[in-house]
C-alpha cells in the first residue's frame, strides 16, 4: 500500500455536490497530478463534514484542516500553497462560528462539545472504498459477534448497552431484538427504516451517504441476533446518492464474501437489498412501510399485531432506524459496559440533531444525551442567525413538541426533553407562531394517508381554522374547538401520523397563548407576518360558503 | 381476457416499457420498482403503462392506479420539461419558502400545480427533502438548489429554459 503525507477528502455529500463539490473533486485530482504530487497527496472523495450550510468543504490531513466555501479559483492555490508549501491558506479556513481562526479539527468550537460514535467516519473515509471501512475497524463487530458470541449473547449486548430507536418512539433496541427472536415462525427479516421524512431531519441521508458500510454491518448483525437471513433497507426515493452508495456497499460486501452464504466461516447467511420509496412521508410508519414494501399504497396497519410478530409477509419483523442500526457495530465491539457511560442515567449513547432554521450553524451534530438545549442551540449552532433571538424549537420535527426560552437548560434525554428524531427546527422572534403552526398542519393534512376519518378530516379541519386564523377570520369559540380536535386526533387517529400531528399546535398555544388569542379576538399579528387586510372577502367567502 | 389498451403509445415506447418490466420478477413487491422503471423511462406513467404493469403483475389495473397515485414521486399524466419541487415544510417555510414561490411566480406566470403555456416549466408544492441545512430549497427535475433567495430565482431559471 503506498504511503501518503497528506491526504484531501473532499466532501461530495449532497449539499457540496450541489455546489460543485464533485467538480472540485476533478479539478483537485487534476491539478495535483500536473504539480507532480499525485503519489504523495491522495484526492478521496468522501461524505458530509457536518459543515454543510459552508459548502463545498474539504479537509487535509493529517493536520485536520477544513476549509469551507471553496470556488474553483481556489484550487490552484490550495495546491501551491498548502500541499506544495505547507502553508495554510488561512482565508478559506473553516473554523466553526465562534472560533478564533485557524484551529486544528478537535478544538473548533462547532467540534468541541460533540462526540463522534455513529458519525465517526463520516468525512474521513471514503464511502464508496470498503478497504477504507475495513481499515478503520470496520467488519470486526461482525466478525466477533459471528465467531465469539452466540444470537442470543448478541441480543443480550444490545439489550445491556441501553439502546433505544433513534427514529423518535425510543423504543429499547434489545428488547425489540428479542421479541423478533422470540416470535415464533420459522422465517424471519429485518428492515433497516430510510424512508426519512419528517422535516427537519437529514441526518439518516448523511449516515447513507458518508458511511453505508456501518448500517449494513449493523443489519447483518442484527439478522444474525434475531435469525433472519434477509434484510430489506428502505432508502426514501429522493435520496438518489444514498441509495447509489448503499448499493455500492452492497456490491463491494457481496463480493467480500461478508453478504451471501457462510460470512466469517460461521455458516451463518445473509443478504440484503435496498428498496426505493417514491414520495410518502407516511411510509416512515413501520407498518406503512411493511405495506410498501409488500407493493401496497403505504396505509398504516392497526397494532397489534405488532410488526416484532407480523410484519412483512406475516413474518416476525425487526424494524430499525438508520442511526440506532449505525450504533450496534460500535456496542458489539467496545461492548454494553463502555456504551453506558456515554449518557445519562435512562438515555445512553450519543443522540445527532440536525438544528436548521433561525441558527448560525445549521448541520448534524452528534452529542452525549444529557446536553442542554441552550448548549445545542448556542455553542454548537452558533446562536440565532439574525438580529433577533431565539423564540422556539420544534424538537424532532412538525410531529413534535415547540418549546420556548424557558425551557432552554433542560437536557436532552428521554427522563427530560425527548429529542425526537432529532431535528430542532428554530424560529426567531420575528416569527409569527400561528403561521408556523398553520404551515404544520398544512403539511399533515396533504400528508394524510386518507385512510382513517380523524386523520383526514379533522387534519382537514384543523388546517381551515388557523388558515383562518392568519388572516383574521377567526372566531374566539375555535380557540376551543382546536383543543377538542386535536384530543380527537390524538386519541382516535389510526397511527403516529395523526396523532402527533396536533401536538406542535396544543404546546405552542400553552406557551404562546396571547399570540394566539390577538390573532383570532383582536385579528392582529403581532409580529406582522400575517396578512391580515385579506380578512373581509375571505369572512364573506366563508360565511356564503357555510350558507 | 385481452383488454384494449387505452390510447396513445408509441410502438417504441411500448417496447421500452415491456423492456424495462422484464427485468422483474412479476410479484407484487415489485409493483413500485415497476413504476419507478416505467417513470424512468417515460418521464411519466401513462394508463397504457399501468396497464402493461396490472398484467405483466396479474392484478387489477385498479390496485396499480391506486398504488401510482399514492407517491408523490409518480407522475400520472404528462406534465411540463421542468418540473420545479418547493419545499414549503416547516424549515423551508421559516427561513422563506413564500418569498422564493412568490418570485417563481412572477417570473413564470404559474402558481402551484400549474404549467407555462410553453410547456417548459410546472411547478409543485413539496414536503421536505432533506436538505434543510441550506433552507430554503426546491428540487429542478433531480437537481437541489438550495440558500435560496428570491432574487436568484429568474437567472436560475433561465439556465433550464436555455437547455
Amino acid at each position: 500500500m503506498p504511503f501518503y503525507r497528506a491526504h484531501v477528502l473532499v466532501c461530495c455529500g449532497n449539499t457540496c455536490e450541489m455546489r460543485g463539490g464533485r467538480a472540485l473533486l476533478q479539478l483537485l485530482t487534476e491539478q495535483v497530478q500536473q504539480s507532480g504530487l499525485a503519489d504523495e497527496i491522495r484526492v478521496v472523495e468522501t461524505g458530509c463534514l457536518g459543515v454543510s450550510d459552508h459548502g463545498p468543504a474539504m479537509v487535509v490531513y493529517p493536520e485536520g484542516i477544513i476549509y469551507a466555501g471553496v470556488q474553483r479559483s481556489d484550487i490552484a492555490e490550495i495546491v501551491s500553497e498548502h500541499l506544495l508549501k505547507g502553508r495554510v491558506v488561512q482565508r478559506l479556513v473553516y473554523t466553526g462560528p465562534q472560533a478564533p481562526p485557524v484551529e486544528p479539527e478537535a478544538r473548533v468550537s462547532y467540534f468541541g462539545k460533540q462526540r463522534k460514535i455513529v458519525l465517526k467516519n463520516c468525512g474521513v473515509i471514503n464511502p464508496r472504498s470498503i478497504q477504507e471501512y475495513i481499515a478503520v475497524g470496520g467488519y470486526e463487530a461482525l466478525g466477533k459477534a459471528l465467531t465469539q458470541m452466540t444470537p442470543m449473547q448478541t441480543v443480550e449486548e444490545i439489550k445491556d448497552s441501553g439502546l433505544r430507536g433513534r427514529g423518535g418512539a425510543a423504543f429499547p433496541t434489545g428488547l425489540k431484538w428479542e421479541f423478533v427472536a422470540d416470535a415464533p415462525g420459522t422465517e424471519r427479516v429485518v428492515v433497516c427504516n430510510a424512508d426519512e421524512g419528517e422535516p427537519g431531519n437529514f441526518k439518516d441521508r448523511l449516515i447513507l451517504e458518508g458511511d453505508p458500510h456501518k448500517v449494513l454491518e449493523a443489519m447483518v448483525i442484527s439478522g444474525y441476533a434475531v435469525g433472519a437471513r434477509r434484510g430489506y433497507v428502505y432508502i426514501r426515493g429522493e435520496y438518489r446518492q444514498s441509495v447509489d452508495n448503499f448499493e455500492n456497499a452492497i456490491a463491494e460486501a457481496r463480493q467480500m464474501g461478508l453478504l451471501g452464504e457462510n460470512i466469517f466461516d460461521s455458516g451463518f447467511a445473509f443478504d440484503i437489498f435496498v428498496y426505493k420509496g417514491a414520495g410518502a412521508y407516511v411510509c416512515g410508519e413501520e407498518t406503512a412501510l411493511i405495506e410498501s414494501l409488500e407493493g401496497h399504497r403505504g396505509e398504516p396497519r392497526l397494532k397489534p399485531p405488532f410488526p416484532v410478530t407480523h410484519g412483512l409477509w406475516g413474518m416476525p419483523t425487526l424494524v430499525n432506524n438508520v442511526e440506532t442500526l449505525a450504533n450496534v457495530p460500535s456496542i458489539i465491539q467496545e461492548g454494553a459496559d463502555w456504551y453506558r457511560s456515554i449518557g445519562t442515567e435512562q438515555s445512553k449513547g450519543t443522540k445527532i440533531f440536525s438544528p436548521c432554521g433561525d441558527v448560525l450553524t445549521p448541520g448534524v451534530i452528534e452529542v452525549p444525551y444529557g446536553i442542554t438545549v441552550r448548549e445545542v442551540l448556542y455553542d454548537i449552532a452558533g446562536g440565532p442567525r439574525g438580529a433577533a433571538d431565539i423564540k422556539g424549537v420544534m424538537v424532532g420535527g412538525p410531529s413534535g413538541i415547540v418549546i420556548g426560552q424557558e425551557s432552554f437548560d433542560r437536557a436532552f434525554a428521554f427522563e427530560d426533553l425527548s429529542p425526537g428524531a432529532g431535528a430542532l427546527i428554530v424560529f426567531d422572534e420575528t416569527r409569527c407562531i400561528v403561521d408556523i403552526v398553520a404551515n404544520v398542519a398544512q403539511f399533515f393534512a396533504h400528508e394524510s394517508c386518507g385512510q382513517c376519518v380523524p386523520c383526514r378530516e379533522g387534519g382537514r379541519r384543523l388546517l381551515d381554522i388557523l388558515n383562518g386564523w392568519t388572516k383574521g377570520v377567526g372566531v374566539a369559540s375555535e380557540l376551543d374547538l382546536v383543543d377538542s380536535l386535536g384530543v380527537g386526533l390524538r386519541m382516535a387517529s389510526r397511527c403516529g401520523l395523526g396523532q402527533f400531528a396536533p401536538v406542535a399546535l396544543l404546546s405552542s398555544m400553552e406557551l404562546f397563548r396571547e399570540e394566539f388569542q390577538s390573532h383570532v379576538l383582536d385579528r392582529h399579528c403581532p409580529t406582522g407576518v400575517c396578512d391580515m387586510t385579506s380578512a373581509v372577502t375571505d369572512e364573506q367567502e366563508q360565511l356564503s360558503w357555510l350558507r | 381476457m385481452a383488454v384494449e389498451k387505452t390510447c396513445c403509445a408509441s410502438a417504441e415506447e411500448e417496447k421500452a416499457v415491456r423492456t424495462a418490466l422484464e427485468a422483474f420478477e412479476p410479484v407484487r413487491t415489485n409493483l413500485i420498482p415497476m413504476l419507478h422503471a416505467v417513470q424512468e423511462t417515460l418521464g411519466q406513467i401513462p394508463g397504457w403503462a399501468m396497464e402493461e404493469v396490472a398484467e405483466t403483475l396479474n392484478v387489477p389495473v385498479a390496485e396499480v392506479w391506486g398504488t401510482a397515485s399514492f407517491y408523490t414521486m409518480f407522475d400520472l399524466q404528462s406534465r411540463a420539461k421542468h418540473i420545479i419541487r418547493l419545499c414549503e415544510s416547516p424549515p423551508c417555510h421559516i427561513t422563506g419558502a413564500a418569498g422564493i414561490l412568490d418570485a417563481i411566480q412572477e417570473e413564470l406566470g404559474i402558481g402551484p400545480g400549474e404549467v407555462t403555456p410553453d410547456g417548459v416549466f410546472g411547478l409543485e408544492l413539496v414536503s421536505c427533502f432533506g436538505v434543510c441545512g441550506v433552507a430554503p430549497a426546491m428540487i429542478v427535475d433531480h437537481e437541489v438548489h438550495g440558500n435560496l433567495r428570491p432574487e436568484m430565482v429568474p437567472q436560475l431559471l433561465q439556465k433550464y429554459r436555455e437547455q
